[in-house]
């Protein structure tokens, strides 16, 4: 079952990916994701879980890692506010669903949720209320159900031949 | 009748082949030139590219240029160097720039930013380019690997925001004093936000200036610093050989008096006086005045923003005659080899060194930490670059001031932060 996760505004890379830990493995850095602010983040989330936060989410250096973190950690959409530019592009090119969003505020942490990325709805079932999510456009969906903008452009590839 | 529109909007149209575009649409654009240097380039691409089988979609539009570990101090950095050499030539990039420069200098001096077209920089300068009139963006090494190896990117259509230069600018305050005061005032968080500068201040800059103005728009988050051609554009391609062909054409990318802004925003340049950003952001911002009682224990001159040659030559003319403080080393990295050639043709080299200045190798040196003229814990540097986030210089226990080439020059002498106006008054 897919709970939700909420932050608040300005979410940096720095948060996401500290810096300091840069040099190591993606699952090792991975296992730093967000422990600054919510320790157990990285032991308690779950594959699907999604992640809603405030403004500005993901802002700082252009290092992907931020959203390789949230992949790796098996998250399975970000939802907020706004997002910072190179992360919301890095975010769809590494295959990490990611939406603007105004109804942040109406969800909780550890509310039970489900995101139907093909008819594009969200639900909170603990509140019980559904919302239309804005499909990403053409290209950009199938970048992301395909993994991510490399194996994208290896399928492309590949039947192009 | 096709709606009106901002540069922004006409430039990806175009680019995406299509008659207009609306703020928050995402269309695909047609890259016209894809450029990265050493770090953000070949060594992340090719591991890619060998992945996917394919080699670049065209590599007579694809520029690699080497600055950011030149001239190689360590192992490591001349591997990179060599792997970007290597690939180069593998990959038949003619061009490519070794040694030559700082990327978003090098590509204007060689005619490669172009009123109209659409560039993808894999750096977060890349907006530099826009102050030619051309669409230019910074991407991620990922997003890179997918423009060099298909020509294509998707985009969403920003929305604009309009800045307004009115009036002029006094004496001794500059593009640079502009932009630390725009990084107060409009903020650093402008995602998906491109902006255009426009009034009469930016009509009277020339072209190294206006590329200050295009440069820091990374600073205030914004994905694009565009600025309407016009005739300093043209003469500035004319100058290095390379005219715009057609000059009517590229007029037509200005933006429409009628466009609809996210925001406009008004500045009256004649009130500007100098100002410096405090550590450790850009934003952090005030009148120079304010900082007259910090001790520096370097001065920087150096980066894609503020070492080109008229910046060199603002330095010079607050130096001529003088010497640099004693406890101060001033330390100075000419942009490109163009600049260094011109700065010692007309006296300006001469003017530093005789002022005690130490003239380094020309590439990012210093500016991100990676090259020759870092800090140490506790030092202080007034910069003429574009960023002072903690540890970016150097030791993160280091401090850097961020100020124009006159304030860098002027402090260099006086020792302490220093209003350049007072010096400049005296010659
Ligand atoms: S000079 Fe500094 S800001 Fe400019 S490209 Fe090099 S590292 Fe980046």
């Amino acid at each position: 079952m897919a709970r939700a996760w909420v932050f608040g505004d300005g979410i940096s890379t720095d948060l996401l990916a500290p810096g300091n830990k840069l040099k190591l493995d993606p699952p090792e850095l991975a296992r730093h994701c967000m422990t600054a602010i919510e320790p157990e983040f990285p032991n308690l989330v779950s594959h699907g879980d999604i992640v809603f936060a405030g403004r500005n989410f993901g802002q700082g250096s252009s290092r992907e890692q931020a959203a390789v973190s949230l992949k790796l950690l098996g998250v399975g959409a970000v939802f907020a506010q706004s997002f910072a530019r190179i992360f919301y592009r890095n975010a769809l090119n590494l295959g990490l669903p990611i939406f603007d969003f105004a109804d942040v505020a109406e969800f909780s942490a550890g509310d039970h949720v489900d995101l139907d990325l093909d008819h594009g709805t969200l639900r909170n079932k603990s509140t019980k209320k559904s919302y239309d999510i804005q499909p990403l456009p053409g290209e950009l969906m199938e970048i992301v159900k395909a993994g991510g903008l490399i194996n994208y452009l290896e399928k492309q590839f590949n039947t192009a031949l | 009748m096709i709606r009106p529109a901002t540069m922004a909007e006409k430039l990806i149209a175009r680019a995406a082949g299509l008659a207009s575009v609306t703020p928050g649409q995402i269309v695909t654009a047609n890259v016209d030139l894809a450029f990265a240097h050493d770090s953000s380039g070949p060594r992340r691409w090719a591991p890619h590219l060998e992945k996917l089988g394919v080699g670049l979609w065209d590599p007579a539009r694809v520029a690699i240029v080497t600055d950011h570990y030149v001239p190689a101090t360590d192992a490591d950095s001349a591997a990179i160097l060599k792997t970007t050499r290597d690939f180069a030539r593998e990959y038949e990039v003619e061009k490519f720039f070794d040694m030559i420069g700082i990327c978003h200098l090098v590509l204007p001096e060689n005619g490669l930013m172009r009123p109209g077209e659409f560039v993808a920089g894999g750096d977060s300068h890349s907006p530099t380019g826009g102050a030619f009139g051309a669409y230019v963006a910074g991407y991620g090494a990922t997003d890179m690997v997918g423009i060099v190896a298909t020509g294509k990117t998707w985009i969403r259509v920003p929305e604009t925001i309009r800045i307004e230069l009115d009036g002029k600018l006094p004496r001794g305050v500059v593009a640079k004093d502009v932009m630390l005061k725009l990084c107060r005032e409009v903020g650093l968080d402008n995602a998906f936000c491109a902006f255009e500068f426009g009034g009469r201040a930016v009509e009277a800059m020339t072209m190294q200036e206006r590329m200050v103005l295009s440069n820091m728009t990374a600073e205030l988050g914004g994905e694009a610093g565009l600025i309407a051609p016009d005739d300093t554009t043209f003469e500035f391609l004319r100058d290095r050989g390379k005219p715009v062909l057609d000059e009517a054409k590229s007029l037509g990318f200005a933006p429409d008096s009628d466009a609809r802004y996210l925001q406009r925003k008004r500045f009256d340049m004649a009130a500007m006086v100098p100002q410096v950003a405090a550590p450790h952001s850009p934003d952090n911002t005030d009148n120079v005045e304010s900082f007259s009682s910090v001790r520096v224990d370097q001065a920087y001159v150096g980066a894609c923003v503020g070492a080109k040659l008229s910046d060199l030559q603002m330095v010079a003319k607050v130096l001529k005659g003088r010497k640099v403080a004693n406890h101060v080393r001033l330390l100075v990295a000419p942009a490109s080899q163009d600049v260094m050639r011109k700065a010692s043709a007309d006296g300006t080299i001469q003017t530093l060194v005789d002022a005690g200045a130490k003239i380094m190798p020309t590439g990012c040196g210093a500016c991100a930490g990676m090259g020759a003229g870092i800090l140490s814990d506790g030092d202080v540097c007034i910069s003429s670059t574009n960023r002072n986030f903690q540890g970016r210089m150097g030791h993160s226990g280091a401090s850097v001031y961020l100020g124009s080439p006159y304030t860098t020059a002027a402090s260099a002498v006086v020792g302490r932060i220093a209003d350049p106006r007072d010096l400049m008054e005296m010659t």
